[in-house]
């Protein structure tokens, strides 16, 4: 019998064949520390009286309140800067961006690599093959400290995406049916390994993000995308990069990405999936566009692309937050930017903005907000009956512009569409 | 004796301790005084230590935030009952020293607010005259476990449990 993905990985690093549900030990590539955990994996790593076994492999992110919203926050970054000085480790700071996104594009998740990350959706590396999972501060602490982590080889579900997206559907409606599809829990303890096939390994290296993202809403452990495509362009792929034709499977799901249509996670839960037509209407005060899931460069110009010759409603804030200052320059440089100004968005410094209602925008009793991250829990973007809608960037921009959700198609035509 | 708290199916750690409340934002010494702010303003405190948390599926999913699981720890907690858990609590339970117990029909035969006695060592679990019992912990869980913690296991051994 064969082995998945999640096996390959595990099995290379363990330097034996490993299966699932044996429990190993292995090296870690890069530990990825975010600064509303800092403090606690510093307590730690004193408690143990130890410090980073390989500095070059561990990088602290300033991203979760960036920059620092109030005093407790603005002490326990200066200590990360001071701390990160001390012991030679890498600190992104404010403005640089989300982990995930900045852990991406400075090279620091590889193909065939084990990330592990004190941030849930660090399953987002394995949209470039890379072995990418959350955990908390001890194990993200004794894996700095080790080098190593202890875990549980995975079972794996099968997603097979087939096809193309039709016009105005994305990565994201794909993501979310995913999970309506595979249920919260339906992947607890799990890999869930992506397949692309006829036509789908198009999308490109931020679309393999969101969907390795999203695996997590599913309980995921990691969410793996079987190398392709653009990968095998940006990266060194191994030649054993790949599951085994006879690999076993708990389960296997196939998406048939052309007959989709654009798709919201309705509040309480992420897997509460409906197609927008079933919540067509539905008041909004706050969009916001950002974060992990949906914060690069292809989401603000799918925004760009709605919002252009059109104005944000009377009484909607529409919040851009670029995912690192990279997407920033680029969306400046190539005019997103300015687009999606002049249509009323309001600009937020990189890094995950109100996702976990913290801080620039947080969300009054009773308000309604769509937006493009990943989790729509109560009370996650401010107060407990405020209601979260997740989706695309598009649904988002034609949201924000209609003042109800709405898709890009319910709108009336720009004034350049008009003229045209 | 201890009481038990009772939650429902998928209760998230946003619900444990929302966001706002992390110990960078609120201070170290003050966030558990949030556990369950938004769900249960009550809980805090009044929540005795060695009380009781039953959950039902998928117990803690959502974020990795160790400091959900800290905040209960911090309040006495070092027991918990689910039908599930999502696999990052599940380990964070485990590295803080509170024991996840696993069972369906005893999280459906207990209620909120019931007096019980449980052994954590056992899983003997003692409603009045009615005996439970609760499956022990694995045993690279339980080798942690008896040190206080994974962190205290490493501390004092130098590697992981089984390695």
């Amino acid at each position: 019998m064969g082995l998945t993905l999640a096996e390959k990985i595990l099995s290379q690093k363990a330097g034996r064949e490993v299966r699932a549900g044996e429990l190993v030990v292995v090296e870690v590539d890069q530990v990825m520390v975010v600064d509303s955990i800092a403090g606690s994996f510093f307590k730690r790593l004193e408690y143990l009286g130890a410090t980073p076994r390989y500095p070059e492999r561990v990088s602290i992110v300033i991203d979760h309140v960036a920059p620092a919203a109030n005093l407790e926050v603005a002490k326990a970054q200066k200590e990360i800067r001071e701390w990160g000085r001390k012991h030679g480790i890498r600190v992104f700071d404010v403005g640089r961006g989300v982990c995930h996104q900045v852990l991406i594009e400075e090279g620091l998740a590889q193909p065939g690599w084990i990330v592990v990350g004190s941030d849930s959706h660090s399953t987002t590396y394995g949209a470039v093959g890379a072995f990418g999972t959350g955990m908390g501060a001890t194990d993200i602490a004794l894996a700095a400290a080790s080098g190593r982590t202890w875990l549980r080889v995975p079972e794996s579900v099968k997603v097979t995406f087939r096809g193309r997206l039709p016009r105005g559907v994305t990565a994201k409606d794909a993501a979310l049916e995913m999970v309506r599809l595979l249920t919260a829990e339906g992947a607890t303890y799990m890999a869930v390994e992506i397949h692309l096939a006829d036509g789908a390994e198009s999308l490109g290296r931020g679309e393999r993000m969101t969907l390795a993202n999203l695996t997590v809403e599913a309980g995921a452990k990691a969410g793996l995308v079987v190398p392709s495509g653009e990968i095998l362009d940006l990266y060194q792929v191994p030649g054993w990069l790949y599951p085994d034709p006879d690999a076993r499977y708990v389960r296997e799901v196939e998406v048939d990405l052309s007959t989709l249509t654009p798709r919201v996670s309705v509040p309480f839960y992420v897997d509460n999936v409906a197609e927008v037509s079933a919540v067509r209407g539905k008041r909004v005060d706050q969009v916001f566009i950002g974060t992990c899931t949906n914060g690069r460069l292809e989401d603000l110009r799918a925004a760009a692309e709605v919002l252009r010759g059109r104005k944000v409603a009377p009484g909607v804030r529409l919040l851009v937050i670029p995912a690192s200052s990279q997407v920033l320059e680029e969306a400046a440089r190539d005019g997103t930017l300015l687009t999606l100004l002049e249509a009323g968005a309001t600009l937020g410094t990189p890094g995950c903005g109100p996702c976990m209602g913290r801080h620039m925008g947080v969300l009054a009793p009773g308000e309604v907000c769509v937006s493009t991250s990943n989790r729509n829990f109560r009370g996650r973007m401010g107060a407990p009956d405020a209601e979260i809608y997740l989706a695309s960037p598009r649904v988002a921009a034609a949201s924000a512009v209609a003042g109800y959700i709405a898709t890009p198609e319910d709108l009336a035509p720009s004034q350049e569409e008009a003229h045209a | 004796m201890p009481r038990v708290w009772k939650f429902g199916d998928q209760i998230n750690t946003d619900d444990i301790l929302p966001g706002k409340y992390a110990p960078f934002m609120v201070g170290e010494d003050r966030f558990h005084t949030f556990a369950f702010a938004h769900l249960r303003p009550e809980f805090a405190q009044e929540v005795k230590p060695g009380d009781i948390l039953v959950f039902g599926r998928n117990a803690g999913l959502g974020s990795s935030r160790e400091y959900a699981p800290e905040a209960l720890r911090k309040l006495g907690i070092r027991a918990v009952i689910a039908k599930s858990y999502a696999r990052i609590f599940f380990r964070n339970l485990v590295n803080l020293g509170i024991i996840p117990f696993e069972s369906e029909e005893v999280v459906d035969a207990l209620e909120d607010g019931d007096q019980v006695e449980l052994d954590l060592e056992t899983g003997v679990l003692l409603r009045g005259g009615e005996r439970f019992a609760l499956r022990p912990p694995p045993p690279f869980l339980l080798e942690a476990l008896k040190e206080g913690s994974l962190l205290d296991y490493y501390k004092k051994h130098g590697r992981f449990p089984g390695e």
